[in-house]
């Protein structure tokens, strides 16, 4: 039982790795700090910002996020399910004379249509947004308090390449980081 | 080189942000504030008692009758819906056109919306006069055929704009909230308060591959939203338009009905912030009369914009030569509803127009007192759409008259109610600016040493 309850709450805490952290109070040291660790060869670091920092993709790497295709394949999905669903319902499934309208009256299915690819482009960037960020997460590592709020952190697991923790203590404390610290996150 | 208003007064910094914007949940709140509370609880209160009245004993209760069968339910319907329009343009439209200074009252805006959509979704519910059962309104399969809604119908167009609305605005309030909920989490000293903020903000940590994918789906959800609001109350313009009733059977109506929602909108939002900044001093620091002059500039516009509507429904009323138009018009302006029209005209059209000064813009008083006129026009502007069209057409035979209830007037006042008792628990439970927004446009305006320093 035990082993079952374990093995939920580590799920639902997310993949816990120990690592490196440090701690900056300038995000734009942050950014330089972020652009050295790449450097270095790392590529597994994160860094966590109270928010988004400008540069910051640059400085490590990240690409243009892909979700916009996925809110259009949605989008398009929401559209034709309104335009198959008001169909099918009007014309199909149970046609009947209304107002001595077509049964297939397309341009009164238009708002239909509209709202529905609206509502399946919204609700699936959410969804993927939650996956991608692989939210929601029960009570998760946090560093340090403050990095919700005023302070910046960079954080080198133990499995990325070339994982040196002298070296990466050296490299933060260079970077002007205020604070060098082993932690899991 | 023109200067940029500062859009955070009082040389903040990060921490002092957080500081000041978590403090409003952290700490309870004093006397003024409940007695605010209270005050619209027992509004709330009457609400529920007046509508539980109109359910048990049926629509008669209220005033319409044939011919004015659409009367105040609908009339406060698209006031409410139209008041939400104006958060989800400061949190999305404005957010398109990079105006930066919609950051620090995006969030209550939003709330506004949420609150007031909720406000207005209970009036159609309640006009149906059995409420029981609504979910007739929703295409599922049933046990009558199944019979399907009649997608040809504007009232059903609503249902899905109206109830699309809702969803997509809640997703884009609560996502944009979501990096705050975490700070506040992370601020919680006591174990309840870690675990609920903890539960609310699904444990957001702010890595930046997290903040990559949240910063598109925020301009995705803007994207979306804005094409949506405008659909919203072009729909709702759509219940009259479509109809062919002389007054409502105008092109002009979408248009028309969306400027004028925009309009109550930033009124409402005006008189909302003005209470803020009142009842909690803080908020003038991020709320700076800067951003309360430019709302003040788009609440003249829109009112101009609305102005102009009414102009031109005269002129083709009078163009068309279609002769019931011309008597419905003539009728508004000066039959017995002519007290109506003239409180729309002076309190849409008139008013506003002190806006033309720079020290009234920028004048608390004024604006506290124009933004109520706009409330009150914008109500009358849709009794005198639905009733005026309503209480003469084509045949003398079917005329009538409306009046207002003391049902009526229960449940228009007492919606005031509902909506001010959630807005005012929102403001002091969740993160009533938004803290990861403010911070990054800490720096507009001021030099950039001292930001450093």
């Amino acid at each position: 039982m035990a082993d079952i309850f374990d093995r939920i709450n580590n799920r639902l805490r997310g993949k816990v790795k120990r690592g490196i952290a440090g701690i900056w109070q300038d995000e734009h040291q942050l950014v330089a700090a972020a652009k050295k660790v790449r450097g270095e060869g790392f590529r597994k670091f994160e860094a966590i910002s109270p928010f988004p920092l400008h540069g910051i993709d640059e400085a490590m790497g990240i690409p243009r996020s892909f979700i916009p295709y996925v809110t259009f394949t949605f989008g398009l999905m929401g559209c034709l399910f309104g335009l198959w669903f008001t169909w099918w319902t009007s014309a199909v499934d149970w046609p009947l004379v209304i107002g001595g309208k077509p049964f297939w009256s397309l341009p009164a299915f238009i708002p239909i249509i509209f709202e529905l690819t609206i509502l399946f482009s919204a609700l699936s960037s959410v969804g993927t947004l939650l996956y991608v960020c692989g939210l929601p997460k029960v009570d998760p590592p946090v560093i340090d308090k403050d990095l919700t709020s005023h302070k910046f952190a960079l954080f080198i697991p133990e499995d990325d390449v070339g994982f040196d923790a002298d070296k990466i203590e050296k490299l933060f404390k260079e970077c002007g980081a205020e604070e060098v610290k082993r932690s899991e996150f | 080189m023109i200067k940029r208003d500062a859009l955070v007064l009082g040389n903040k910094t990060y921490k002092d942000i957080s500081d000041d914007i978590c403090r409003l949940v952290e700490t309870v709140p004093g006397g003024k504030y409940f007695s605010l509370l209270f005050s619209a609880k027992a509004l709330f209160i009457l609400y529920i008692v007046t509508m539980g009245m109109i359910v048990a004993t049926g629509m008669g209760l209220m005033g319409v009758n044939s011919p004015v069968g659409w009367g105040t339910d609908i009339i406060t319907f698209v006031f409410w819906i139209g008041i939400g329009h104006a958060g989800t343009l400061i949190s999305a439209i404005l957010f398109l056109f990079r105006q930066k200074w919609r950051t620090s009252i995006a969030r209550s805006a939003e709330a506004m919306t949420i609150f007031a959509v909720m406000v207005a979704g209970t009036f159609p519910i309640l006009h149906t006069g059995r409420p029981w059962l609504a979910y007739w309104l929703l295409p599922y399969p049933n046990q009558r055929g199944p019979l399907w809604v009649n997608f040809r119908s504007p009232l059903l167009w609503d249902v899905f704009a109206v109830s699309t609305y809702a969803t997509v605005s809640l997703i884009f309030w609560y996502i944009g909230m979501v990096p705050d909920l975490a700070t506040l989490r992370d601020r919680a000293k006591h174990k309840l308060r870690r675990a609920i903020y903890g539960m609310l903000s699904l444990g957001w940590r702010g890595t930046a591959r997290n903040w990559n994918h949240y910063e598109m789906v925020y301009m995705l959800l803007a994207g979306l939203a804005t094409p949506l609001v405008l659909s919203v109350h072009s729909i709702v313009s759509f219940d009259f338009a479509v109809a062919q009733l002389p007054g409502w059977h105008t092109t002009i109506f979408p248009p028309y009905f969306v400027a004028g929602a925009i309009f109550s909108g930033f009124g409402m939002v005006v008189t909302l912030m003005v209470i803020l900044r009142e009842l909690i001093p803080g908020f003038k620091d991020y709320v700076t009369i800067h951003h309360m002059e430019n709302m003040n500039k788009i609440i003249m516009a829109t009112g101009l914009m609305v102005g102009y509507s009414y102009g031109s429904e005269f002129f083709m009323a009078w163009y068309s030569g279609a002769p019931f138009e011309e008597y419905v018009f003539l009728n508004r302006a000066f039959g017995p509803y002519a007290w109506a029209y003239w409180i729309m005209v002076s309190c849409n059209v008139i008013i506003p127009q002190t806006f033309w000064f720079k020290w009234a813009r920028r004048s608390i008083p004024i604006m506290f007192i124009v933004s109520i006129f706009v409330n009150i026009g914008m109500w009358f502007e849709r009794y005198v759409i639905v009733v005026t069209s309503l209480h003469r057409d084509f045949l003398p035979s079917s005329w009538g008259m409306f009046e207002l209830t003391k049902y009526d007037i229960g449940a228009l006042v007492g919606s005031f109610g509902m909506f001010f008792f959630l807005f005012l628990l929102y403001i002091r439970t969740l993160p009533a600016i938004s803290i990861a927004e403010v911070k990054p446009v800490l720096s507009i305006g001021r030099e950039r040493e001292e930001h450093h320093g």
